[in-house]
């Protein structure tokens, strides 16, 4: 039977860069998926995008692409990513550039478009999901709205002979299944592979969360070589049975456990995942430990997809004003506390306007809140005071404010840090799928 | 008494304001003693003050995992939240901290 193996190079826009030269140089892979776009980074790249029509992509595109390329294209490796962010296009035309100043020629590039909706959205007033309220009581707000495209588009990219495929907004796990619809011409309609296909694109679009990220806690879970995690690769066959594996050498484990933790990451009801292309059951995925850092995983399944596309819309929410103090040393609890009840009695005083506020003791009761967090003095302290604002300069006041503990507040205090930026948030909307129409556009270097 | 985290692992995953937080048994063995004792209820009880919508758990036997869905969970949704973990990652270390009760007979070395 036919299997290809699936490296994943970035599981967020930040992720390390080496780990995918690995997988380029010695990780026997034909495809290579980098998963950049987060939640909201869309909407900020739309803003760059409209200051400069040649930005809104990936601002690490040229470092990963320069990392990668060399290897990838001695290796014949295929490489699939969202970080188009919302310009693919600029971002395959930078990518042929790079390629070109590597030296590499007869590079196939192509950008998948079309998941911008905004407009769609302005025309249709649509019940928000995952929080409370409709897309018109965003209004003027919102700044951008993108579809999470499925495999199809990415997919006939590569079936036109793409060696890069660069898209925007896109589910994540359908970055993985392109490469496997390319491979094996399974149909769209086959609900069972697509499930199996979407169970293995789960597991591995976080890329370093199954090789042993975000999973350690000594005695408990030890974890060795965290400092040079290997990323994942996934061994896919024809007919959607799966292995999961890292390069030998590299850090981290493969083992049932963290496949267990990464099946059930971000997952709602496991037997119905929703997918653009199937909506995926993973309620009967069993795991096996076939050999060290390899796990076989079986039992995924699926059924039709949805009628509707999921779309993330991000608007433009107010501002959040932060700053922090450290105090440490005997008593430290008290003068942090102390430092809180100043700025608390400051920030009236001086009529600072905000809608929410947190006042935090990190160290004490930042994370859970007091009930949740075992009492005893700690040696350290750090006070945090942030709230949501209507503008930037109500936002900086905050800090300001915090700040001035230095000769204002109690003994001792240090560190002090501020900050103030401006939110733009994301809400969910479904989208009838009629009203999206990917495209594929190429460019060769 | 032991703590939940003698017997199980778990990770966090956040959508918009919703958590997920799975909690799986190290041995199989352990599965039905979480079923039994990790309910919905006593993880809305303890995350009272921090989640303050519905917590529904999903049985997965295969793994011998639980997962439970908690809605309003994360000060109004990851992007705009005010927390210092807007994500809700560390959650899941606050629900192994849940006293669990293992049968007189029980082998910690199993475990």
């Amino acid at each position: 039977m036919r299997t290809i193996r699936i490296g994943s190079g970035a599981g967020y826009s930040g992720d390390r860069i080496e780990p995918a030269i690995e997988l380029a140089e010695k990780g026997d892979i034909q495809y290579l998926v980098f998963e950049c776009l987060g939640e909201r980074t869309v909407a900020l790249a739309q803003r760059a995008r409209l200051k400069n029509p040649d930005d809104g992509f990936d601002p690490l595109l040229e470092a990963r692409m320069r990392a990668v390329l060399p290897a990838s294209a001695a290796n014949g490796i295929k490489i699939v990513t969202n970080m188009g962010a919302a310009n693919p296009w600029a971002a395959a035309r930078k990518t042929a550039q790079i390629a070109a100043s590597l030296g590499l020629s007869r590079l196939k590039i192509a950008a998948v478009m079309g998941d911008d909706v905004l407009e769609a959205c302005k025309q249709h007033d649509l019940p928000l999901i995952e929080i409370d309220g409709t897309l018109k009581m965003l209004g003027n707000r919102i700044v951008s709205a993108n579809a999470y495209l499925g495999a199809e588009p990415m997919a006939a990219a590569l079936k036109a002979g793409a060696d890069i495929v660069i898209t925007g907004r896109a589910s994540d796990p359908a970055l993985f299944l392109a490469p496997m619809v390319d491979a094996f011409g399974w149909p769209m309609d086959d609900w069972n592979l697509l499930g199996r296909g979407t169970v293995a694109g789960h597991l591995l679009e976080c890329a370093g969360q199954v090789t042993g990220g975000y999973f350690a806690d000594p005695g408990f879970k030890d974890v060795a070589g965290l400092a040079r995690l290997g990323f994942p690769i996934g061994e896919v066959s024809e007919d959607g049975g799966l292995v999961i594996t890292k390069v030998a050498g590299s850090g981290g484990e493969v083992s049932v456990r963290t496949c267990k933790e990464q099946l059930l990451y971000e997952v709602h009801d496991p037997s119905r995942y929703m997918q653009p292309d199937v909506v995926a059951d993973f309620s009967q995925v069993a795991v096996e430990q076939i050999g060290p850092d390899r796990v076989s995983v079986s039992g995924g399944r699926g059924r039709p997809r949805p009628d509707t596309l999921k779309i993330s819309v991000g608007y433009v929410d107010g501002y959040i004003g932060e700053g922090q103090m450290s105090y440490a040393g005997p008593g430290a609890e008290a003068r942090a506390r102390l430092a809180l009840e100043i700025v608390r009695e400051r920030l009236k005083l001086t009529h600072v306007e905000a809608s929410e506020w947190r006042f935090d003791l990190i160290g004490i009761d930042a994370l859970h809140g007091e009930r949740l967090s075992q009492a005893g003095a700690p040696y350290e302290v750090r006070v945090r005071v942030a709230g949501r604002t209507d503008t930037l300069s109500e936002a900086v006041r905050i800090g300001d404010e915090v700040e001035t503990l230095y000769t204002n507040g109690p003994a001792g205090g240090g560190g002090a840090f501020k900050s103030a930026r401006d939110i733009v948030a994301v809400a969910s909307v479904l989208l009838p799928r009629d009203l999206v129409a990917p495209q594929v556009r190429f460019v060769e270097a | 008494m032991a703590k939940l985290r003698d017997i199980a692992h778990s990770r966090t995953g956040d959508k918009g304001n919703i958590s997920n937080i799975s909690v799986i048994a190290f041995d199989a063995r352990h599965y039905p003693l979480l079923c039994a004792q990790v309910t919905s209820a006593r993880v809305k009880a303890h995350f009272d003050g921090i989640v303050f919508g519905e917590v529904v758990r999903y049985e997965l036997p295969n793994i011998a995992a639980l997962n439970f869905v908690l809605d309003q969970a994360l000060g109004g949704g990851v992007t705009r939240s005010l927390a210092l973990d807007a994500h809700g990652k560390s959650l899941s270390s606050a629900l192994l901290d849940l006293e669990i009760e293992l049968p007189p007979d029980h082998d910690r070395g199993a475990a």
